[in-house]
């Protein structure tokens, strides 16, 4: 595991990378508000949706699938759904052979449709940190009256998540060091055993990085750091480049909505 | 030749060029010293005689190629010691970290008491077996650190700045340590008295390459090379201090 993959951020200059990230931040939000209040089985709308993504994506350098294969992570997620194939009222497709469930066509399109809605919506998310740095999104989010807490919640997760795969790393590799066998011994250790180790592992994992926030905490109050001080935040005016972008963006919301619905 | 290096290339991901065309053979036996600036490359180097980075070109510990399927037998042989003490401890207690190694490798639990108490006397720490390992001082993880690979019965010992933090007492029972245990040993470090005193080869690395490898009583006399690459000849630093 290596810290940079954890930052989704392509490092990329195309003209999507250069739009005003307050403009990136509330388009995400409206398209994704848009997305979730399309109606089931808007066939059409969601593939207009999945269209305008990848050319985004496309314009954005990305290429095609880079959005499509990221977003998959969120279909473990959409399984607990899956009640609704049964319970939406319907025209019955197949009874299960036990108890009483009854799969119906208004449900199966209900659960194929929020499949559809989470993963489109997880695309538009990760195009958004895909093409914006993570402290011009916090800047963003300032800019746009966040209320600093939340901010700060946001980056120190961001900030933590690095200790803990960095100190993750550190621990296997310290143990894959020493991972010997000797030519003419069974070696490895009992199952038991290992799992021992393992178990004793995680235990460090949570005890180091805990210290080791405490240390990252204690050498930002070291430099002046104070969670009360708001810091006076300059924000750019929007061009023109980023006004256009966004008059285009409510217009495919606009046509999205009207596929959708009519 | 127990190790052999051969036209050793390395880059980390990010681009950065770390170790550039190293070749170098140390026979059975030798004691060597690793010397050279910070971000030499000595670290980067160490790392790859077990196999944790590869790079391109050869390493071979005792005519065995160091590649996936000969990892763990070459681990068994080449005893690394990370420059990082928290990089080598991974177990709650001391007693545990020390016995992993004997234990992976199939040894019996009495086999593997045997070996630690031993590996943590060599280090003077044996009272130290049921502390938390997260918990002890630099210096004292540093000795521990040693004696996670001694416990295995290594031929290579291979360390990365062992003496680094060490008080003065702890440092002399690591020199004297070193220089009885009658292993191959390649050693990194900056403290130019304890090569003078235990290692009669010296290899002097600076950006990624070999600049000099032969006998330390000679290079240690070529002040200007040694000032080149960031080195003190250790005469002059006692006449300071
Ligand atoms: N994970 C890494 N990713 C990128 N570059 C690295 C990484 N680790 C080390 N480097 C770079 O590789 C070069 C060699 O580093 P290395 O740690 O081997 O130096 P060293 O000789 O051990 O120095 P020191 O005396 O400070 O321990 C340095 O320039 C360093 O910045
Ligand atoms: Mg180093």
């Amino acid at each position: 595991m290596h810290p940079t993959l954890l930052d989704r951020y392509q490092l990329k200059n195309s003209s999507i990378h250069r739009l005003d990230p307050r403009l990136k931040v509330v388009v995400t939000i409206f398209f994704i508000i848009s997305n979730v209040s399309l109606p089931d089985g808007a066939w059409g709308a969601f593939l207009l949706a999945w269209g305008v993504i990848l050319s985004v994506s496309f314009m954005a350098l990305l290429g095609i699938s880079y959005t499509a294969k990221r977003a998959m992570i969120v279909l473990p997620f959409t399984l607990t759904a899956v009640t609704i194939i049964f319970t939406m009222p319907g025209n019955s497709l197949l009874t299960l052979p036990f108890g009483s469930y009854e799969l119906t066509d208004a449900g199966l399109m209900r659960f194929v449709s929020i499949i559809i809605r989470s993963w489109l919506s997880l695309q538009m998310a990760i195009l958004l940190t895909a093409t914006t740095s993570f402290v011009d999104l916090m800047h963003a989010l300032r800019c746009l009256y966040v209320p600093q807490t939340i901010i700060e919640i946001v980056s120190f997760m961001y900030r933590y998540l690095f200790v803990l795969t960095d100190e993750t790393t550190r621990l296997l590799r310290a143990r894959e060091s020493r991972m010997a066998a000797l030519p003419d011994r069974k070696g490895g250790g009992s199952l038991m055993w290992r799992a021992r180790v393992a178990g004793h592992m995680v235990g460090q994992l949570f005890l180091r990085s805990y210290e080791r926030a405490d240390r990252v905490y204690n050498a930002m109050l070291a430099r002046g750091y104070n969670s009360q001080l708001s810091h006076p935040v300059a924000c750019p005016f929007m061009r023109s480049q980023d006004w256009t972008s966004g008059a285009v963006a409510v217009a495919i919301l606009f046509l999205l909505q009207i596929v959708g619905r009519f | 030749m127990t190790l052999n290096i051969n036209k050793l290339n390395f880059s980390y991901p990010d681009g950065h060029v770390a170790l550039k065309n190293i070749s170098l053979r140390i026979g059975r036996g030798e004691k060597v010293a690793l010397v050279g600036p910070n971000g030499a490359g000595k670290s980067t180097l160490l790392l790859h005689l077990n196999g944790l980075l590869v790079g391109q070109g050869e390493v071979k510990i005792n005519g065995f190629a160091v590649t996936k399927s000969n990892l763990p037998l070459i681990r068994a042989k080449v005893g690394l010691v990370f420059q990082n003490p928290d990089d080598q401890l991974f177990s709650p207690t001391v007693f545990e970290d020390v016995a992993f190694g004997p234990l992976h490798m199939g040894l019996s639990e009495s086999e593997t008491l045997t070996c630690v108490q031993r590996a943590l006397s060599q280090v003077d720490m044996s009272h130290y077996a049921d502390r938390m390992s997260y918990h002890l001082s630099i210096g004292e993880k540093k000795r521990i650190s040693i004696a996670t690979v001694l416990s295995m019965n290594p031929e290579i010992l291979v360390l990365d700045e062992p003496s680094a933090g060490l008080d003065p007492r702890a440092r002399r029972t690591l020199i004297t340590l070193l220089r009885n245990l009658p292993l191959t040993m390649l050693v990194s470090t900056h403290d130019m008295l304890m090569v003078r005193e235990n290692f009669p080869r010296m290899i002097i690395m600076d950006e990624g390459q070999v600049i000099a490898d032969g006998a330390t009583e000679s290079l240690m006399n070529d002040i200007a090379l040694l000032e080149a690459h960031g080195l003190e000849r250790p005469f002059d630093v006692e006449s300071k201090a």
